[in-house]
């Protein structure tokens, strides 16, 4: 058994690890690179893969429930509250419109009414892993037709649950017996009334909306002080599984459950740090989850009815699409992004074979109805990763309009322009400073006990260790302006500089350092922009010093001024030799020069800063002129 | 009596012989409110309601300055840009400052004779006030001919305390009935 597991594992592995990467250097997106790797060891190619391919899909299909947890973690309450019009209006539409006409279809091609209205909602359904990792893979998930995509998504995911509860009532067929019902449906609450479920069904949500206010919180605060990384993403994903197996226990789609999880934690200090943590499981599990799509293409069936294949699977994209479009012009979207939105979303969806599969069981459907469907949504999943290069590559270019990502939906990507990296005495001023000037922040903080205590005051900062690169990442570095170095350790601030410059070259970086020694090597590392943490406190107290010693204060003022213009010049000068033999010597010689020069003016008594105001000059020339002046 | 308020503004005052002499002068005279502008806004931060709230609180007003380049030192012109405010000082509603006056005390390192048409100067001083005089009447204040103590390079010690008695003269002057604003309360 334990070879076998391994023999599976290196199969997926190797074939996700050769196809994807090649699929991406001929630009055809990791989606279609996964799709074709799953064909190429399915039983119908290599046949290293054969029957167990379905149960890699079933486990795989947790990668949609993590990732619709990552997309609901970057949608707040508010935003999602701003979508309710296109989810419901768009998404109610689609379903309903494009259902009436597969099941208008069907009963024309002689399925009894009951059979054509399940084939009809379920071929509604479009595929929800598909299209939102194509369109983050190109980086169209914010545009209005990547936006649109995702609200119709969300309204599909709601509308599998009336999909699963009407079927058992359009049985027109004998039992298909043998099978005891589908491996996700022994829930909890079957034996139970409707009054009952439906109520189960609410205090489920109800349970998820309240624990993730209230109790979630504290529960990876308590965790985050253990301060060990692989606990905090072991509780990460005991919360997904935990959501999704209450959500399977009361009837409820497992990836909308994780969706109001993540959205209900979208404002949370522990958001990007879950992000961070869950993505690489995500991104594993759903490439798992299309390599499995890929081997369970049956090619047999394919080969025994070409003709019913190719024209159904033809008929199925071309009406969606036509549909789409008309749908999003009517929705007011732009020709191009009508286009994207119809081209993302005119395939069968992942839920099809489940639901194909349940219908079967339920005597809806015939078994060789649903097996010919199960290939046709197959195949239109397959191929929506090519109709989406087709729209990019030859579409697009005619239309000519591409939308550039709007303002509105930057926070999506967390794309707050600035992000502060350690939130303590130091970078809050920072901060501070931005906000009392209509800048947003996003804030980094390692210490959970610092982050409980700022968000008590109304700060938005998120808790997370910012020398992790992941992390920054999906606190948005790709798309920030500027990154403030503000960590309390300076070794700490140096490995983060150093990542920084290799990752996101694009980046500048403004960096806190400690004192002097700090500031000499982050000067040499490269940053430009270095502030030692006291010298700027230290020079107004000294400036308050003189002026208590009876200094105008405006002198006093200048003197500072100048102070800080020479020490800068010279940090910035000997920073190179910082480490030299004659380090020492260097700098005590120049700083006896700064001294001099500060006290005495210029050499040539003419130039200094405020030499101008000083009338000794004029009154030793209009002496000279005037012999009778003092 | 009228409450003055000496507005000082020297960037480099513990350098300065005339305004070292002017200063105490001011000071001694009952019913000034003297304020140094350099240091009260050492960094040239201006706070425009407290600058507000003591011209309100005043009958007439003295600028106190050396003439540099023709004009004020830059934080007078700073505290001008600021506390001048519209709707506060001048336009419609502005009538805040109307109906007091406004007297320039100035130290001029040239003679009398350099402001002059054939001087190098070319221009008396009094015309080269010109925008400081528009600035207190478009501000319905009342402009009051300037102190000015000339040649303060060639001043000897001596001269220096004829100037300092001559300004407090001048300024117990603007405080005593004689020199009360002509203009009607608003």
């Amino acid at each position: 058994m334990g070879g076998g597991f391994f023999l599976q594992a290196f199969t997926y592995l190797a074939a996700a690890v050769v196809a994807v990467p090649v699929a991406k250097r001929l630009g055809l997106g990791s989606v279609l690179g996964y799709l074709l790797a799953g064909v190429f060891i399915g039983p119908f190619a290599l046949g290293i893969v054969g029957s167990e391919g379905e149960d890699v899909m079933h486990f795989a299909e947790f990668g949609v429930v993590l990732m619709l947890f990552l997309v609901g973690l970057e949608l707040e309450p508010a935003h999602l509250w701003r979508m309710r019009v296109p989810v419901l209006g768009l998404g109610g539409l689609q379903v309903t419109l494009t259902a009436a006409l597969f099941t208008g279809l069907g009963m024309a091609f002689g399925l009894p009414w009951q059979q054509a209205l399940a084939v009809g909602l379920i071929l509604a359904l479009s595929s929800t892993a598909i299209v939102l990792q194509t369109l983050a893979e190109k980086g169209w998930m914010s545009t209005g037709g990547g936006r649109s995509s995702f609200a119709v998504l969300l309204f599909q995911d709601i509308a599998v649950i009336p999909m699963l509860a009407v079927m058992p009532l359009l049985a027109t067929l004998e039992a298909a017996g043998g099978d005891d019902g589908h491996h996700g449906h022994e829930t909890w609450v079957a034996g139970l009334p409707a009054w009952a479920q439906t109520l189960a069904v609410l205090g489920a949500v109800a349970a998820i909306v309240v624990g993730g206010r209230y109790l979630l919180r504290p529960a990876f605060r308590f965790i985050a002080r253990a301060k060990l990384r692989e606990i905090f993403v072991a509780a990460a994903l005991l919360l997904v599984v935990g959501i999704a197996l209450l959500m399977q226990q009361v009837g409820l789609s497992p990836a909308l459950g994780t969706f109001v999880a993540g959205v209900v934690l979208a404002t949370s200090e522990y958001r990007h740090q879950l992000e961070a943590d869950i993505e690489p499981f995500k991104g594993l599990l759903l490439g798992l989850f299309f390599l499995a799509v890929g081997a369970s293409i049956d090619f047999a069936l394919i080969a025994d009815q070409p003709g019913a294949v190719a024209g159904l699977t033809v008929g199925l994209i071309a009406l969606k699409l036509a549909l789409l479009f008309g749908l999003a012009r009517g929705f007011r979207l732009g020709v191009d992004q009508a286009m994207l939105f119809s081209f993302a979303l005119a395939q069968g969806g992942e839920f099809a074979f489940v639901l194909f599969s349940y219908a079967q069981q339920n005597a809806v459907l015939s078994a060789e109805t649903s097996k010919l469907l199960v290939v046709v949504v197959a195949v239109s999943m397959a191929l929506t990763p090519l109709l989406i290069l087709f729209f990019e590559n030859v579409l697009m270019p005619r239309v000519g309009t591409k939308e550039r990502a709007d303002e509105d939906y930057d926070e999506m990507e967390g794309g707050n322009p600035v992000i502060i990296a350690g939130y303590g005495r130091f970078g809050q001023i920072v901060g501070r400073l931005l906000a009392a000037e209509g800048i947003e922040s996003t804030v980094l903080e390692a210490d959970s006990d610092q982050v409980e205590l700022l968000r008590r005051f109304g700060r938005r900062v998120f808790y997370g260790d910012a020398t992790r690169i992941d992390l920054l990442r999906s606190a948005g570095a790709e798309h920030a302006k500027l990154l403030v170095l503000a960590l309390d350790r300076p070794d700490k601030n140096r490995e983060l500089l150093a990542t920084v410059r290799q990752e996101f070259p694009g980046l500048r970086v403004l960096a806190r350092a400690r004192g002097r020694v700090d500031a000499y090597q982050l000067l040499q590392e490269g940053c430009e922009l270095v502030y030692r943490e006291t010298f700027d406190a230290a020079l107004r107290l000294g400036t308050d010093a003189l002026a208590v010693l009876g200094r105008r204060k405006h002198r006093a003022h200048r003197a500072a001024q100048r102070f800080r213009h020479h020490d800068e010049n010279l940090m910035r000068e000997v920073a190179d030799n910082y480490g030299d033999e004659d380090f020492i010597s260097l700098v005590r010689r120049r700083n006896e020069e700064v001294e001099r020069v500060m006290a005495e003016g210029p050499p040539e008594g003419r130039g200094g800063r405020d030499d101008a105001w000083d009338s000794a000059e004029l009154r030793r020339t209009f002496g000279e002129d005037h012999p009778e002046a003092v | 009596m009228a409450r003055v308020l000496v507005l000082f503004a020297h960037p480099a005052f513990e350098r300065s012989r005339v305004h070292r002499a002017l200063v105490p002068a001011a000071r001694s005279v009952p019913g000034v409110t003297f304020r140094d502008l350099y240091e009260l806004y050492p960094d040239y931060d201006v706070d425009p309601p407290s600058e507000q709230a003591a011209l309100e609180a005043h009958d007439a007003v003295v600028f106190q300055h050396p003439f540099y380049w023709y004009s004020v030192p830059p934080l007078l012109k700073q505290w001008q840009d600021l506390v001048l405010e519209h709707g506060w000082a001048y336009g419609h509603s502005g009538t805040a400052l109307r109906g007091k006056s406004v007297m320039h005390a100035i130290s001029a390192g040239g003679g009398e004779d350099a402001y002059a048409a054939a001087g190098y100067n070319r221009y008396a001083l009094p015309d080269l006030l010109r925008p400081l005089e528009a600035t207190v009447r478009l501000c319905g204040m009342e402009w009051r001919a300037p102190f000015i103590v000339y040649g303060t390079h060639r001043l000897p010690a001596a001269g220096l305390a004829e100037e300092a008695e001559r300004y407090r003269a001048q300024l117990e002057a603007l405080a005593t009935g004689s020199t009360t604003p002509l203009g009607v309360e608003a």
